[in-house]
């Protein structure tokens, strides 16, 4: 298990920046409190109840990639304001507080790498910016890194989470459902793979769009996966949820996803995936 | 069960295009207007009925005035106004503009894997000497109607029944139009279980690639996602008062100031109407209303309908198949404003 080793090495320095500072971290499900080494070397993986902590997209990319093999791709995009919208704030100035909060740019990270050495192209989102909202910017990076991988012939990976549309962008965000729906109904026609990740959590337009259009649906265990949010069901039927609802085990029991995945077996679990599509013929 | 052919309400009750005074329905904007237009009424009576030629001067004189007001509170209605509009409890739906551009019209039922929703309509139809499938959502008028209809919004099963009858329309080569008017998908637990998202996100994959032409017809309320699934088309046009957006003016205000009663102020800043979309090029065209609204005088309304549905499909049907879907293909790959 050469990548499990690579992994964790590349985890380490941005782990930091995610969980608070301290030797110790407080579990955000169970309350366990964890030795932040330990939990570090579980995938941010809590060691009592299995609760999935939040991960950067540099730490997926680390987990999932082959050493030295990633290759960001677009990373210099940057959002407009197209409505020149302002609520308490200007649009621009909420994008710029995201950027120094979070250290990203926009709410995905795209780029090609080798996993288990099968040429993929992967696209991760961070909640952590903006709600993992999706707008133009992040439309446009799937979009080009659907093209590419349809130039070179490789299969598409999402990691999924996000609140849904970029409501500061109003109809150019929602029309981004749709622009990314056509890119990966071009790649099916190509008969390349597209494997959809979830993670918590993920709703809104993201779930009704490309998120639920991969060849195979995962997801981590017990993420929100949903197309309205709970406290938006809650106010129209004014009834209280059932226990469980719109989690992962939840979809799975209906029957809309495939699997559902630890992540320290996501990488392993994508491989034995890529094996299936592409053989050995794109390693 | 024999099921009339040509059975154009579908137990919904079409609008007259008069009944605004009578029965109440009036905005606080419409509302100086209806006023004159009642005095105008009793007036003609007062005169007809006494023969008091000193009268018709002045109804003369007041009928102008009616309709210099109505010109320019119509032409000039704030978003938060055509939002208001947009839902008119007297608006025409789905339905009165299928029964008066249709030659004929089969309405089909149910998605063959759970129910058939009543939030969106669907069937064969003919308009002049075109066959086409038409797919709409339907909302309803008063209560009872509109539990039927649950308010004009779809569950999974009303996306799954659009698709088939689409898939029908495309496997004979026959043209789809929709029209658009939902708040917009049901968020509640039977949708989330038979998998709302994964109903409107099979809509979008599936019409990308639809060999046949879509046109779209946003009539009223274009509700987020919920309008979007079934609104992937060749050419999407607006009516002047009809409006789209991302979320609700009170969903956006109840997340962005706390505060639903500010809706006034996010409708502004959604840019949600007609017009501003085309700027935005988000929508190929904004389809007139008559003074007044649709409401007003819906045959009118419908004839624009229809001549513009027939010029579109016209226009479409002339591309090859391959070069239709490449150039659909071409325009939502353009959508978007970012900086390199």
């Amino acid at each position: 298990m050469d990548w499990f080793r690579k992994g964790r090495e590349g985890l380490t320095p941005q782990a930091k920046r995610e969980t608070p500072d301290g030797l110790w971290v407080k579990c955000d499900s169970c309350g366990e409190i964890i030795f932040r080494r330990e939990l570090e070397k579980l995938f941010l993986v809590c060691p009592k109840c299995r609760f999935h902590f939040p991960m950067e997209s540099s730490q997926y990319v680390s987990l999932l990639m082959d050493e030295g093999t990633w290759e960001e791709m677009d990373a210099h995009l940057r959002p407009q304001d197209p409505l020149l919208f302002r609520d308490t704030q200007k649009y621009p100035d909420r994008v710029a507080k995201a950027v120094k909060n979070t250290g990203h740019q926009e709410a995905i990270t795209t780029g090609v790498g080798a996993l288990a050495e099968y040429r993929v192209t992967l696209g991760v989102m961070d909640f952590s910016f903006f709600g993992g909202s999706v707008g133009s910017v992040v439309g446009e990076k799937i979009a080009r890194a659907v093209d590419r991988a349809m130039d070179e012939q490789r299969a598409v990976i999402v990691i999924s989470s996000s609140g849904g549309m970029r409501m500061q962008e109003g109809m150019v965000s929602l029309m981004q459902m749709a622009k990314v729906s056509v890119k990966f109904s071009q790649l099916a026609a190509a008969k390349l793979p597209f494997i959809s990740v979830l993670t918590n959590p993920t709703t809104g337009g993201t779930t009704a769009s490309f998120s639920m259009q991969g060849d195979v649906i995962m997801a981590e265990p017990r993420a929100l996966i949903g197309f309205a949010g709970p406290r938006v069901i809650k106010q129209t039927i004014r009834q209280d949820l059932p226990e469980g609802f719109q989690r992962s085990e939840f979809l799975l029991e209906h029957g809309f996803i495939d699997r559902i995945v630890e992540r320290k077996d996501m990488k392993k679990e994508l491989a034995q995936i890529l094996y299936f599509f592409a053989g050995e013929n794109s390693k | 069960m024999a099921n009339s052919a040509t059975d154009f309400t579908s137990r919904t009750t079409a609008v007259d295009g008069k009944s605004i005074l009578r029965d109440g329905y009036v905005l606080d904007f419409e509302k100086p207007i209806v006023e004159m237009e009642q005095k105008i009424s009793e007036m003609k009576q007062i005169a007809r009925a006494s023969g008091m030629d000193s009268l018709t001067e002045e109804i003369r004189r007041m009928e102008k005035k009616a309709a210099k007001l109505k010109h320019e509170t119509y032409r000039k209605l704030t978003r938060w106004q055509k939002v208001q509009m947009a839902r008119h409890a007297q608006r025409p739906y789905t339905l009165d503009y299928i029964s008066r551009v249709c030659s004929s019209w089969t309405e089909l039922h149910g998605d063959r894997h759970f129910a058939d929703d009543k939030a969106i309509v669907g069937g064969l139809a003919r308009i002049d000497e075109t066959p086409l499938v038409i797919i709409g959502h339907q909302k309803g008028r008063g209560t009872k109607e509109n539990l039927l209809r649950n308010f004009g919004m779809p569950n999974p099963e009303g996306y799954r029944k659009a698709l088939r009858l689409m898939k029908l329309a495309a496997g004979f080569q026959r043209p789809v139009v929709t029209f658009i008017d939902t708040p917009g998908a049901y968020p509640g637990i039977g949708a989330e279980e038979r998998g709302q998202a994964e109903a409107i996100a099979r809509n979008l994959f599936e019409m990308a690639r639809l060999p046949i032409p879509i046109v779209t017809i946003v009539i009223g309320e274009g509700g987020s996602g919920g309008a979007l699934a079934i609104s992937i088309a060749d050419r999407i046009f607006m009516l002047e008062h009809a409006i789209y957006s991302v979320i609700s003016p009170e969903g956006c205000a109840s997340i962005l100031y706390r505060d639903a009663s500010e809706a006034e102020r996010a409708a502004d800043a959604l840019k949600l109407t007609a017009s501003d979309l085309l700027s935005m090029k988000i929508i190929d065209g904004i389809l007139e209303e008559p003074l007044a609204g649709a409401h007003r005088d819906v045959d009118k309304m419908a004839a624009l309908i229809k001549k513009t549905i027939l010029t579109t499909l016209k226009e479409l049907q002339k591309s090859p198949q391959e070069e239709l879907i490449r150039i659909r293909h071409e325009k939502y790959a353009k959508i978007g404003f970012w900086l390199e």
